[in-house]
């Protein structure tokens, strides 16, 4: 069969996927007074529509912050002003003013479902064709093979079309630009990206990677001569496209500070209800929240997570190839997700998207963080009432990437890059690393499944009513920080494979 | 992809139960709530009850061991919703019920993926290693798993199907793998399960006949009379009689046979359903609606003296014609018989073995389709399914195939109305055309292409008429004036792509017949 067909089968599979799962509830249906996500976004637009540019991001007498103000960046304020442009002409008790809040029924519904699958399409779904198609090395079954996993990852499914939000756009964006930068365009690419953060302030997960990618490849360039050129047609395109992006509120300084207070909330604390990350954690053991103040708790994290991103950064500094690139996005989101400020659980989709890049070379481990992923997100589903599509696509991404991608049958420890371990380890009796890790695996596979059933079915114990969340969100945690750890000795051993240095250059 | 050669099958029928599991909470029809009244009265009432039954208007149509299956599961759907099966609780449809009911039809789908398991070990795997994907067991395999039509009926729009034909199929693997006795079984177990089976009863009963209880042929082909063997025949009418006894036993012994058949035969339903399904009579209404329109035009016809155009819409179901003379149950009684008759006739004078069956089983199919009384449009999935085992091996075979298959399952669109599953059903449906016309061309690379310009123009068609009728249509003017006309328009051009599927299959027969001696 021609490529084309299975390319098209394929999307045509992950559409039906993405819709499937819209069929069911999404955050905050039928929960006044503040319901959830969508009736933020649903906000949004009757901001936008309503209200000139000036009094976005402001508090007025017609915009209440504390009811879903708007708190990202101003691109998304654009996707929602014109998608209430669109929801205007079909029925405007949509977005009406005022009268609109907490605006539900059955057509809402559909229409606000295939806002979600159209940008998906323009943007998310042609990234991870072309990427699969371009960027991965096999035949053209291999490259099938694992687009259709990339894009049936359940975690961005469940989020977007189940609890209900727009980060195929953003993570579609990352994706054009790390698209773009594998292929050599790096302006373009340093477009993209910025775009992308302008649209959502959480890409900074990936951002010092796509700096110190570009950086470094500029110095090997030579700084002098064709890198210092290079340099300022990235700086240049970067700061115009920001500009771009920001004219309206660039008249005055005062409404740009407005909005960069409003992206980023540092008084709203360390962490809130449950995420797998350090300091969700290491809250079960000490109340870092009413040891440290404040101020002291956000430097701590800022601190920690420089640290965690520094040497994957400096790495990928001195050795600016694709193969690098890719690892350093991942160890720089997970980074940022495991030690940073304020994270959300639904953050891991920025750890999960460069994950998705490793199927290729690194399938097991990949596999296993993206399943781990979407595990670590269950509260919310179960919150969502998105139970079934939940074990449905996590079954069948857990299946099909397994099956399609050989994974469980290529883990010889070259393949899953162990060597360095043994190094890391020679005073230990020499092991079949292999065989732990794949241990390890079914170990882990089976204490999420157990989980999963007993968080749906089981009642906790009255004296502990959030023992399931937690250890959900510890599990996931324990995961993380594992995959964080791998990754990072992954990428100070030697790049074995002689097809990511080719491709880099 | 794995190298193993058997490992396909159990991914692919993994991920068509997954994908059937995406579709829970999507639109169901009122089937859906036809199959909980039953399970209902099944679960609560006497057995004497269920055939008298009728505080639903969905009465219990199906024979008794449809019945019996149903009590069955009632058994497991006390566990998830005890209420669902009272009788009283009409439109019932709390989450576990929808649960359960999605469910059941998933996981007694499982005979279907069986059934196809089978069949595609009776197809012939041509020598030397090639590629997974262009393998015909494979290719059959999609076809029959990740039918389009099927997913449609069975896990959208609520019915129980894959089940039924996964007895059929199984019946015809095993016909193909020379069990006669099994087949024959299986087929009573089907025909007991739902009546609709009929249609293909005639080819079964010639074929077994002919092929099973005279054990030789001439050396022509022709029947040798003399080796009729009775032994057989007994064996056959033992597995039938024993089949339809445990299913219609109980109610002979109660008395209530003429309650069950009246049942099961309504025949006050009109001509057509209230979607035409695309066959003769749609294509016969429309001329006689447009003759009618002519003559008044003409000043031939008085507008008063014709009767009230009736056609309009979905809600009335008998109508009269209003030029061409109208049609009554044994006319269409009648033109069935006489369409299949000829097929029939053919298997019995050169049988062909299995295939020669299984192509006259198609011809009852699609000729029942083509002429019933109140034919419904799912009905075209007794015509592919099997049609699908002959695509792959044979290239005239395949071209008819994906002349009716995109007809067919394009036909079945109007079955699932609502904007939400717009994008689903769409999707379904290009993922499993293009499967079949690239899969279908590979397979058949070497014997050039596989449909004439003239039938790729006519299928191109149907996209222009898939976008008028979805998208333009809803956004026009005349959506007030004239709401039945997208349907008129579907089952006309659906109709016209099934009969010609219909007389290329016929022609298949007969002129096959011509060929073979020759080649002899």
């Amino acid at each position: 069969m021609q490529t084309w067909s299975l390319v098209s089968i394929c999307v045509l599979l992950a559409i039906i996927a993405r819709w499937g799962v819209s069929l069911n509830s999404y955050s905050g249906a039928g929960k006044p007074p503040m319901f959830g996500d969508y009736e933020a976004q649903r906000h949004w637009q009757e901001v936008t529509y309503n209200l000139p540019i000036q009094e976005w991001y402001f508090n007025t007498t017609n915009n209440d912050l504390n009811y879903w103000g708007l708190d990202y960046p101003p691109l998304t304020a654009y996707h929602s002003w014109i998608c209430a442009y669109i929801a205007k002409t079909i029925n405007p008790e949509w977005v009406e003013l005022h009268k609109s809040r907490g605006y539900e029924n059955t057509q809402h519904k559909l229409f606000m479902r295939t806002t979600v699958l159209v940008a998906d399409l323009l943007i998310y779904i042609p990234a991870v064709v072309l990427y699969c198609l371009y960027l991965t090395d096999g035949s053209s079954k291999k490259k099938v093979s694992i687009m259709f996993c990339f894009l049936l990852y359940p975690g961005l499914i469940l989020i977007d079309y189940g609890h209900f939000q727009y980060n195929g756009v953003s993570l579609g964006f990352a994706l054009w630009g790390i698209l773009a930068l594998g292929l050599g365009w790096d302006v373009l690419g340093s477009m993209a990206f910025s775009l992308a953060l302008n649209y959502k302030q959480m890409e900074l997960y990936h951002a010092l990677p796509f700096f110190c990618y570009l950086l470094g490849k500029c110095i090997k360039t030579g700084l002098m001569g064709r890198g210092l050129f290079l340099l300022v047609r990235i700086g240049v395109t970067v700061l115009a496209t920001f500009a771009l992006c920001w004219l309206p509120f660039l008249a005055e300084p005062s409404q740009a500070m407005q909005v960069v207070r409003r992206i980023f909330p540092v008084a709203r604390g360390l962490f809130e209800d449950k995420v797998a990350n350090t300091w969700c954690s290491l809250n079960t053991l000490i109340k870092i929240k009413s040891i440290l103040s404040g101020d002291s708790q956000l430097y701590l994290s800022l601190a920690c997570t420089l640290l965690a991103v520094l040497p994957s950064c400096i790495r990928l500094l001195t050795k600016p190839t694709f193969w690098h690139f890719k690892l350093a996005l991942v160890n720089s989101s997970l980074a940022f997700f495991l030690f940073s400020f304020q994270v959300h659980e639904k953050s891991i989709l920025l750890a999960a998207l460069p994950a998705c890049l490793l199927l290729n070379d690194l399938p097991l481990m990949a596999l296993w963080f993206l399943q781990a992923s979407t595990f670590s997100m269950l509260p919310l589903f179960l919150k969502d009432g998105l139970l079934v599509p939940y074990i449905v696509t996590s079954l069948g991404f857990l299946f099909f990437s397994i099956y399609l991608l050989s994974a469980l049958d290529h883990c010889s420890e070259d393949k899953l890059r162990l060597g360095a371990y043994n190094k890391l380890f020679y005073w230990l009796p020499k092991m079949d690393l292999a065989f732990i890790v794949r241990w390890k695996f079914y170990i882990s596979i089976a204490a999420m499944v157990g989980l999963s059933i007993a968080t749906a079915v089981l009642i906790p114990p009255p004296h502990l009513p959030d023992l399931f969340p937690v250890l959900v969100s510890t599990t996931a945690f324990l995961h993380f920080l594992g995959t964080f750890i791998h990754f990072n000795v992954v990428q100070f051993s030697e790049p074995p494979s002689r097809k990511s240095q080719k491709k880099s250059n | 992809m794995a190298a193993d050669s058997c490992s396909w099958f159990p991914a692919l029928a993994v991920g068509v139960s997954l994908l059937k599991c995406f579709f829970i909470s999507a639109y169901r029809s009122t089937d859906f709530e036809v199959h909980r009244n039953w399970l209902a009265i099944t679960h609560s009432l006497p057995v004497s009850r269920w055939y008298y039954e009728n505080t639903s208007e969905w009465t219990l149509d199906y024979p008794p061991l449809f019945a019996w299956f149903e009590l069955g599961l009632s058994q497991v759907a006390r566990r998830f919703d005890a209420n669902m099966l009272q009788v009283e609780n009409l439109n019932y449809a709390s989450p576990a019920t929808v649960l359960f009911q999605r469910l059941s039809v998933i996981v007694t789908d499982v005979v279907f993926i069986y059934a196809a398991r089978e069949c595609c070990r009776c197809v012939r795997e041509p020598k030397g290693s090639r590629d997974v994907l262009s393998r015909p067991s494979f290719v059959l395999a999609v076809l029959l798993l990740w039918n389009f039509g099927l997913l449609v009926v069975d896990h959208i729009h609520f019915q129980y199907n894959g089940f039924l034909f996964g007895f059929l199929l199984l019946s015809v693997a095993k016909h193909l793998q020379s069990q006669h006795l099994q087949g024959a079984l299986l087929f009573a177990f089907l025909l007991n399960l739902k009546h609709i089976y009929l249609y293909v009863a005639p080819a079964y009963g010639v074929y077994l006949l002919r092929s099973y209880c005279f054990a030789q042929d001439n050396k022509d082909g022709s029947v040798r009379w003399s080796s009729f063997s009775p032994l057989r025949l007994l064996a056959l009418g033992a597995i039938v009689t024993s089949v339809c006894a445990l299913s219609f036993g109980p109610f002979i012994a109660m008395g209530q046979l003429p309650q069950v058949l009246s049942r099961l035969f309504p025949f006050k339903r009109g001509l057509c359903h209230a979607y035409w399904a695309p066959n003769i009579w749609a294509l016969y209404n429309v001329l006689d609606k447009s003759l009618a329109v002519l003559g008044i035009r003409l000043k031939l016809l008085e507008e008063a003296e014709l009767p009230r155009a009736s056609m309009t819409g979905g809600l009335v179901q008998e109508f009269e014609h209003s030029v061409l003379p109208s049609v009554t149950p044994t006319v269409t009684l009648v033109c069935t018989l006489l369409s299949i008759l000829p097929a029939v006739a053919s298997i019995w004078l050169r049988p062909h073995g299995a295939q020669g069956f299984l192509r006259c089983l198609l011809l009852c199919a699609l000729g029942c389709f083509m002429f019933g009384w109140h034919v419904h449009e799912k009905a075209i999935l007794i015509a592919i399914l099997p049609l699908s085992i002959l695509a792959v091996e044979s290239r005239e075979d395949a071209g008819i195939f994906l002349i009716l298959t995109t007809t067919g399952h394009y036909s079945l669109f109007p079955l699932l109305f609502t904007p939400a599953e717009l994008p689903i059903k769409v999707a379904l449906m290009l993922m499993f055309t293009i499967f079949s016309f690239t899969a279908l061309r590979k397979l058949h690379s070497s014997q050039g292409s596989l449909l004439h310009p003239l039938e790729v123009i006519y299928l191109l068609g149907l996209v222009a008429v898939a976008i008028a009728c979805e998208v333009v249509f809803p956004l026009s003017p005349w959506q007030q004036r004239l709401p039945f006309l997208p349907l008129l328009v579907t089952s006309v051009y659906c109709a016209v792509g099934v009969c010609y599927a219909f007389l290329r299959l016929y022609a298949s027969l007969l002129l096959r017949r011509e060929e073979k001696p020759k080649q002899l």
